[in-house]
């Protein structure tokens, strides 16, 4: 399935896809335990890539263990693949690996992405590379690793049940900002990364596979494809995926994830976070007006 | 028609060729050459072979001037060459106590069994800046070249010999040593990863603890029992060969400390240990590690952890400056998706109390 790639390539004084081949083993074994055992945080280790740690860098580890010549890359950042942290990441895998990149979410094999899932529906054999910054979704009620990987192994998700509590007591709010934790094929608790609650959704029964890499926690986890994902919320309190009221000014939508944006004038208004699903429609739009 | 600002590849492209010009400075100022960097910034260069975690004189003095002179940003360098690199196998233990000494002393002893020898150490040197470069000096004959290289045993091993310090467990030759390069840390950590860890740790950070823990953050004040600087033989096993030859020599410097802490566990109670090693004259740093690496094991020997220092988790997680800058600059990459979503909670969080308020009314 993962072509192996070894020996120099000639436009790159680098191993193909950057890391060297044990590295790439080692980073494969953790994704198929990843996979096998859903939502459990498998640890990694170290390996610096050329952007800072925080930057992408688990994400940049999976991509570089599994890409391969015939993989097609899409890098998107907040949605957007004109983003210049997604330029970066794009360029680096151009420069050290012969796969295609793309902006087109059909197209791609595999989508690194940092704080957003694409609008368009993904499907069978797509592989999503989240950027994780923190692996841990009760590190801030917990500090220790020790005690927070021991109330994962009895399942004893308490105290994300009472912060919920907390916070619908104080604030009549059942949560849903961004990176809400879900519940993975109803056994262990994830953080999804910080993508916006709206895009939660897209994590449950999706035909792609979703990895998630943490570079400096040096974590890696799975979302195996068509697995059950609960968002965390009490029966009588559902989850609520909250969304800006809008239209995008470019393409017309108002069921995509907007961004906020507003010109000199002060002017404000909305686009599509999704660049890729924002020129889709406008394409479609155009032909379909042409003829 | 609303359009939203973003910046690709051209922006990337200016903002590299910027950089070069920032980093060569003016033009009719010579420019610096590798050779001047390893020869003449060297304690730069130490400093950034241990954070790059990697001994080669010649890579640090090309990243730091790469780095434009940045420690953080040349140890990242180091780090990311280093990552690509095949690990050709292990050396055998290095033996420190074979170290052709350059500088040793030992504070705890008037007199210490081997010498005590200054070296080249800006401990006694009044810190006077002078506009004009020292270059007026006379070279030293080196008193070295006459007598020979000179080695001695380790003080700390006469004091666990005499029952004062805490004995090591023998070095058992088969003994598995963790790789932090190939194995994850996860806590607890065993000393073998902590002092990995410790050894590529952001030196400033290292120094902050260990002054954290002399200041009263914790009982780990300590004596030093020895430190040394010196050429170390790597001896590597050749399989071919079936015998181990010397393929190198590495500076290093050494520090053992000792602490009054008794060890609780043991039969007979003696001084517990600490220990630090670093590449290059990095005596600072060694003396940071060793008092680091002793408040770290208060697992091991059955004492509260009550202090930032003691907390392995803490300063492991924490001590890294290359990943520490790196989650501290990411706060610059955009961010608008996540302030969306929170901006509109906020105001959903905002909009449910005011109804409330009017409803009570």
């Amino acid at each position: 399935m993962i072509p192996s790639d070894a020996g120099l390539h000639e436009r790159s004084p680098y191993n193909f896809g950057y890391l060297n081949e044990v590295t790439k083993r080692m980073l494969r074994r953790a994704i198929l335990k990843a996979v096998s055992i859903p939502g459990f945080q498998v640890p990694i280790a170290g390996h610096e890539m050329p952007l800072p740690p925080g930057w992408g860098t688990g994400g940049m580890q999976i991509t570089a263990a599994l890409i391969g010549r015939s993989d097609i890359l899409k890098v998107i950042d907040q949605g957007a693949d004109d983003s210049i942290n997604a330029t970066s990441i794009r360029r680096f895998f151009a420069r050290v690996s012969d796969s295609r990149t793309t902006i087109s979410t059909r197209e791609a094999t595999i989508i690194q992405t940092r704080h957003r899932i694409p609008e368009e529906q993904l499907s069978n054999g797509q592989i999503i590379v989240l950027q994780v910054p923190l692996p841990e979704p009760m590190r801030s009620l917990e500090p220790s690793e020790t005690v927070t990987r021991r109330l994962h192994a009895f399942q004893d998700y308490g105290m994300l049940y009472v912060r919920l509590y907390e916070d619908i007591v104080r604030f009549g709010d059942a949560g849903g900002g961004t990176n809400h934790p879900v519940l993975v094929n109803g056994r262990y608790f994830v953080a999804p990364s910080p993508i916006p609650a709206f895009d939660n959704h897209k994590l449950d029964r999706s035909p792609a596979l979703m990895l998630f890499g943490a570079g400096r926690h040096r974590r890696v986890y799975a979302i195996p494809p068509y697995t059950t994902v609960e968002n965390l919320s009490f029966d009588d309190r559902p989850f609520v995926a909250r969304k800006v009221e809008g239209r995008c000014s470019l393409c017309g939508s108002s069921e995509s994830y907007l961004d906020a944006i507003s010109d000199d004038a002060g002017m404000r208004g909305f686009v599509c976070s999704d660049t890729s699903f924002c020129a889709t429609r406008r394409d479609r739009e155009r032909m379909g007006g042409g003829s | 028609m609303l359009v939203a600002i973003r910046g690709g590849e051209q922006a990337i492209e200016n903002a590299e060729r910027l950089l070069a010009e920032r980093r060569r400075g003016d033009p009719a100022i010579p420019e610096l050459s590798i050779e001047q960097i390893g020869e003449q910034l060297s304690l730069a260069v130490d400093r950034a072979m241990n954070e790059g975690a990697i001994y080669d004189r010649h890579a640090a003095s090309l990243a730091l001037k790469q780095a434009q002179g940045d420690a953080v940003e040349a140890a990242f360098l180091l780090r990311t060459f280093r990552a690509t690199l095949p690990r050709a196998g292990y050396s055998e233990p290095l033996d420190t106590a074979s170290m052709q000494i350059e500088r040793r002393i030992s504070p705890i002893l008037k007199q210490a069994p081997g010498g005590q020898f200054l070296g080249a150490t800006y401990d006694y040197i009044h810190r006077l800046l002078e506009e004009k470069s020292p270059d007026g000096f006379e070279p030293l004959i080196s008193s070295r070249a006459e007598s020979g290289p000179i080695s001695a045993p380790h003080v700390a091993d006469q004091l666990a010999c005499d029952g004062i310090a805490e004995r090591l467990p023998s070095a058992e030759p088969k003994t598995h040593v963790s790789d932090i390069t190939r194995d994850p840390v996860m806590h607890p950590a065993n000393r073998d990863l902590r002092l990995q860890s410790l050894a590529k740790a952001d030196e400033g950070f290292l120094a902050g603890l260990a002054n954290s823990t002399l200041q009263g953050y914790g009982q780990n004040f300590p004596l030093v029992t020895e430190i040394r600087v010196g050429d170390v033989a790597v001896d590597f096993k050749i399989p071919e060969l079936g015998f181990a030859v010397t393929i190198g020599y590495v500076t290093l410097s050494e520090c053992e400390i000792l602490n009054k802490r008794l060890d609780a566990q043991s039969a007979e109670p003696r001084f517990t240990r600490g220990y630090g090693l670093a590449f290059g004259c990095s005596e600072r740093r060694a003396m940071a590690i060793a008092v680091n690496d002793r408040a770290l094991r208060g697992r091991e020997l059955d004492e509260a952890v009550q202090c930032p220092i003691e907390d392995e988790q803490f300063v492991l997680s924490n001590a890294d400056g290359v990943e520490a800058a790196g989650l501290l600059q990411s706060l610059k990459l955009p961010h608008y998706v996540s302030f969306q979503a929170e901006l509109k909670r906020l105001r959903d969080i905002q909009a449910a109390l005011t109804q409330r308020g009017e409803d009570a009314l």
